[in-house]
């Protein structure tokens, strides 16, 4: 049960990065890509149905971790204190932008909620990829099950790391990198003309750029946490999903040459998947890393609520998440295609 | 780490007092909006669209910050409370949980065909995505009750080897008996925030001069459901929660009403401060008997004081409790004498002409506000000193390594955000409701983009 948890609240996870994580890339390549009022507008609609509903992804995920491994939860959400409190202020900024930003006429008001969107989706992928790198590297817990980092410290990894150091740093980088080719992508598939042209530079440029971080970042893996390995070692069908992340990275190449925006948006989804499952695999049945002492480590075993509510929960998760899928698909349906620049009544709620 | 404590607390207060600005307005509109689309729908009143689209307008703009504010408190659990998430999450990681699956989703979902989709999806659908969005905001509101009536009332669990909490039966956790009053009369006063509001819109637009057939449809729902909601707020469901309370948490019900002592037939203290050197009410104006009588349908009945229970089981703060308590009861009485003043003009059809009641209606929008928010600091600082009632104490719940001085930073750091927040919001919405509802139509047929 606690393993199937664990797959289940990876997933919720990973498909809120595939899905917010558009809006994130569309928010960092948004000044670059739309230059007039009505091409900003016509890229702000292209996400204004679904980013909310894209952002429930995270908070029904972090609500399924607490549901499922309180330990987990209590110990990561209060380790990162000042991190995350950062990440709330930034959704918020981001979330208000985003509904306020057509609110008025007036250019300069738009242009600073533009910016404001913009920054704040910067700032989001990079933590994101942060926060990622920090559950790779480990956290300094202690024999009760808390840690407390700063932001940084030495930017070393070392048993006493800060949320920043060299690899963290390197993976947000990296994050900011495959969501930034990843809102491309989307808005290549959603756009036409100037817009869409502009876009597709950045997903090519962006692929090269990709490529490299993420040759680096796991060339860092056996310095920063060799323990990565054991599960594929032990398991070798996992390396599957590295395998799909790198099928994906070549379609990605492959799809962007010929210009098959949607292929490449898809491409651009499965290597995020296949990247966030490939950490997964080798994460498992760690869910937070001591890097003061392995024994401290929080697992899927010391960390999971009481299995008969565990078994509960799945009954009813089954049934939500059959219930999502099926209204998210239709809604995804419904906004099919190219957008247009909005003109309904709602067009500047 | 006391001022940790205190910070955190006060960073929990404002946090969850600002986030629940904005659901309580949505969650009231979000039924007369299904009210409206019927009304349009089966009764072939394109008024009626109109105006659901003024009022999704807002609707939207409420959802915006609702949303953004309440993402914070989802995730402060963990960051604040670390103690207490790691001891109740095995019970409350359940409806927290639910909610996000059940609730946000469709929510969100919806709004978007609410938003976007009225020429794509037809009337149908889109009177549907109006009762999906009832639904949703309703069931997370139901599930977050759930949430707090287990920390009122714990039910369903038991204790692990090492301490913590896990549920028994989900049966159990969600039909916990004090959902049966503060349930609905959240939900009710939340539809009492939203009908006042609209009837404030409407006698706006009526003194104004403008929107008239609005403005008569604003002040005509609006009074009806703010008179329905008033009067259900005190009877059954208000009266039934104190009855609740005093039932459950006699220490709590205690200092609400500001008892100090033990009696029978106790009376019922209108007004009057209370004085902890002393522990009298001062100044007060008592009715006799009336307490015991409400809560023990007895005029003799024994009501126990503050003094029958340990001091450190007190409320910890027992004068900001019963004025809290106080301003919700006191509003509440003052909102049932303007709605039925209201309604008996608008029987009379009068209520368009009586320039003094337009006026009271308009200004009395920010009241219902005020009423929750005093309602919830009377249910949280009641359940003080407890975070789960007897069972955790607030002062173990919270993260053991988060500094006091970083939960000062944060604590400041969402009080300038969220003061900016708020101006946003007022100012975003008085922009809406001065352009007023027939603007979107204009724009539509001068056949472009507003
Ligand atoms: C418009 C708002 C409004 C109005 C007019 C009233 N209430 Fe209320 N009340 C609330 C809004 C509210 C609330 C904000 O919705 C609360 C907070 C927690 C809850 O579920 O509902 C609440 C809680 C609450 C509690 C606390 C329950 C607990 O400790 O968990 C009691 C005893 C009452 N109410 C009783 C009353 C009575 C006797 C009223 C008679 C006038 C009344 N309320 C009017
Ligand atoms: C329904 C879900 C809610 C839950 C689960 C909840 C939970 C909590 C928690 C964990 C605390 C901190 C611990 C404490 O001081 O007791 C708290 C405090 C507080 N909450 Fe809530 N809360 C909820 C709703 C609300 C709402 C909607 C409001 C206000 C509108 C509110 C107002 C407060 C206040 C004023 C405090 C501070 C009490 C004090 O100073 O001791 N709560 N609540
Ligand atoms: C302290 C406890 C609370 C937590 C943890 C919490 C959490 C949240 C979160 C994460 C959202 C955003 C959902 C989205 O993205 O769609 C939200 C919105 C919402 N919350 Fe809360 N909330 C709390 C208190 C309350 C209370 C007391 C109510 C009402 C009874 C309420 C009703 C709603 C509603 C209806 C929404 C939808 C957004 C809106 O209508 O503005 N919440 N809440």
């Amino acid at each position: 049960m606690e393993t199937l948890w664990f797959a289940i609240v990876a997933l919720m996870l990973a498909v809120y990065v595939v899905l917010d994580g558009f809006d994130f890339g569309t928010g960092i390549v948004y000044l670059f890509v739309a230059r007039t009022d009505a091409e900003r507008r016509t890229v702000l609609h292209a996400i204004e149905p679904v980013w909310d509903g894209n952002e429930v992804w995270l908070i029904a995920g972090g609500g399924l971790l607490f549901l499922a491994f309180p330990r987990a939860y209590a110990a990561g959400f209060s380790g990162f204190y000042l991190a995350l409190i950062m990440v709330l202020w930034l959704l918020i900024l981001r979330g208000v932008s985003l509904g306020l930003r057509s609110h008025l006429e007036s250019p300069l008001w738009r242009e600073f909620w533009d910016k404001v969107f913009a920054l704040a989706s910067l700032l989001l992928a990079v933590v994101f990829g942060a926060a990622l790198g920090n559950l790779i590297r480990g956290v300094p817990l202690n024999a009760e099950g808390y840690f407390f980092t700063a932001f940084w410290t030495d930017f070393r990894p070392g048993p006493a790391p800060g949320i920043l150091d060299w690899y963290t740093v390197l993976m947000g980088v990296e994050g900011a990198a495959v969501l930034t080719v990843h809102g491309a992508s989307y808005l290549a598939m959603k756009t036409v003309d100037e817009v869409q042209r502009r876009a597709r530079l950045v997903a090519e440029l962006g692929l090269w750029v990709i490529a490299a971080l993420t040759v680096a970042a796991i060339l860092a893996i056996p310095v920063i946490q060799p323990g990565l390995r054991r599960n594929y070692d032990a398991h070798p069908i996992g390396y599957l999903l590295p395998l799909i992340a790198l099928g994906a990275l070549a379609g990605l190449f492959y799809c962007r040459r010929r210009q098959q925006d949607i292929a490449a948006f898809l491409a651009s989804s499965l290597l995020i998947l296949g990247l966030l499952g490939s950490t997964a695999w080798g994460l498992f049945p760690n869910l937070l890393i001591s890097s003061v002492d392995p024994a401290y480590s929080l697992t899927v075993a010391n960390a999971a609520a009481s299995p008969a509510g565990l078994r509960a929960a799945f009954a009813w998760f089954i049934v939500g998440f059959s219930l999502v899928v099926a209204y998210s698909l239709y809604i995804y349906r419904s906004f099919w295609g190219k957008v247009e620049a909005p003109s309904g009544d709602y067009g500047e709620y | 780490m006391a001022s940790a404590v205190l910070y955190d607390r006060l960073q929990f207060a404002l946090t969850a007092t600002f986030h629940y600005l904005f659901p309580q307005l949505t969650m009231g509109l979000a039924l007369l909006l299904v009210y409206f689309k019927s009304r349009a729908l089966w009764g072939q009143d394109e008024h009626y669209n109109r105006v659901a689209r003024f009022w999704t307008r807002i609707f939207a703009i409420t959802f915006a910050f609702g949303v953004v504010t309440g993402i914070p408190l989802e995730f402060q659990f963990g960051t604040n409370w670390a103690r207490f998430a790691n001891y109740a999450g095995g019970v409350i990681g359940q409806t927290l949980g639910m909610e996000g699956l059940f609730a946000f989703f469709l929510e969100s979902s919806f709004l978007g065909i609410l938003l976007f989709g009225e020429e794509k999806f037809g009337p149908r659908a889109h009177w549907f995505a109006a009762l999906m969005l009832l639904i949703g905001s309703w069931l997370s509101g139901y599930f977050i009750i759930v949430t707090n009536a287990w920390m009122q009332h714990p039910v369903a669990y038991t204790v692990a080897a090492n301490g913590t909490l896990h549920v028994t039966s989900l049966w159990a956790l969600l039909t916990n008996e004090w959902l049966v009053w503060q349930y609905p009369h959240n939900m009710i006063a939340s539809v009492a925030t939203s009908a006042f509001v609209m009837a404030a819109v409407g006698a706006y637009y009526q003194l104004s001069g403008v929107h008239a057939a609005y403005a008569r449809t604003f002040l005509s729902t609006g009074v009806v459901a703010a008179a329905t909601a008033s009067l259900l707020l005190i009877f059954p469901t208000g009266h039934g929660a104190g009855r609740q309370v005093f039932a459950s948490q006699p220490v709590t019900g205690a200092a609400f009403e500001g008892v100090f002592h033990t009696e029978d037939g106790a009376g019922i203290v209108l007004v009057g401060q209370p004085n902890m050197e002393t522990l009298t009410i001062d100044n007060s104006l008592t009715v006799p008997w009336v307490l015991s009588l409400l809560v023990y349908q007895h005029a003799k009945a024994e009501v126990k004081g503050l003094d029958a229970f340990p001091r450190d089981t007190w409320p910890d703060n027992v004068p900001l409790l019963y004025y809290a308590y106080h301003v919700m009861i006191g509003l509440g009485t003052i909102f049932v004498a303007i709605t039925l003043a209201a309604l008996f003009m608008l029987w009379r059809r009068r209520l368009s002409q009586t320039t003094w009641l337009l006026w009271v209606l308009m200004l009395s929008a920010p009241f219902p506000y005020i009423a929750n928010t005093a309602g919830w600091m009377t249910a949280e600082l009641g359940r003080q000193p407890w975070l789960v009632y007897g069972l955790l104490r607030t002062s173990e719940g919270t993260s053991p390594l988060v500094s006091s001085g970083n939960a000062l930073f944060t604590l400041l750091g969402f009080l300038g955000l969220y003061a900016l927040l708020g101006l946003l919001f007022l100012f975003a919405v008085f922009h809406t409701i001065h352009k007023g509802p027939g603007d979107a139509e204009q724009s539509r047929q001068a056949g472009g983009a507003a």
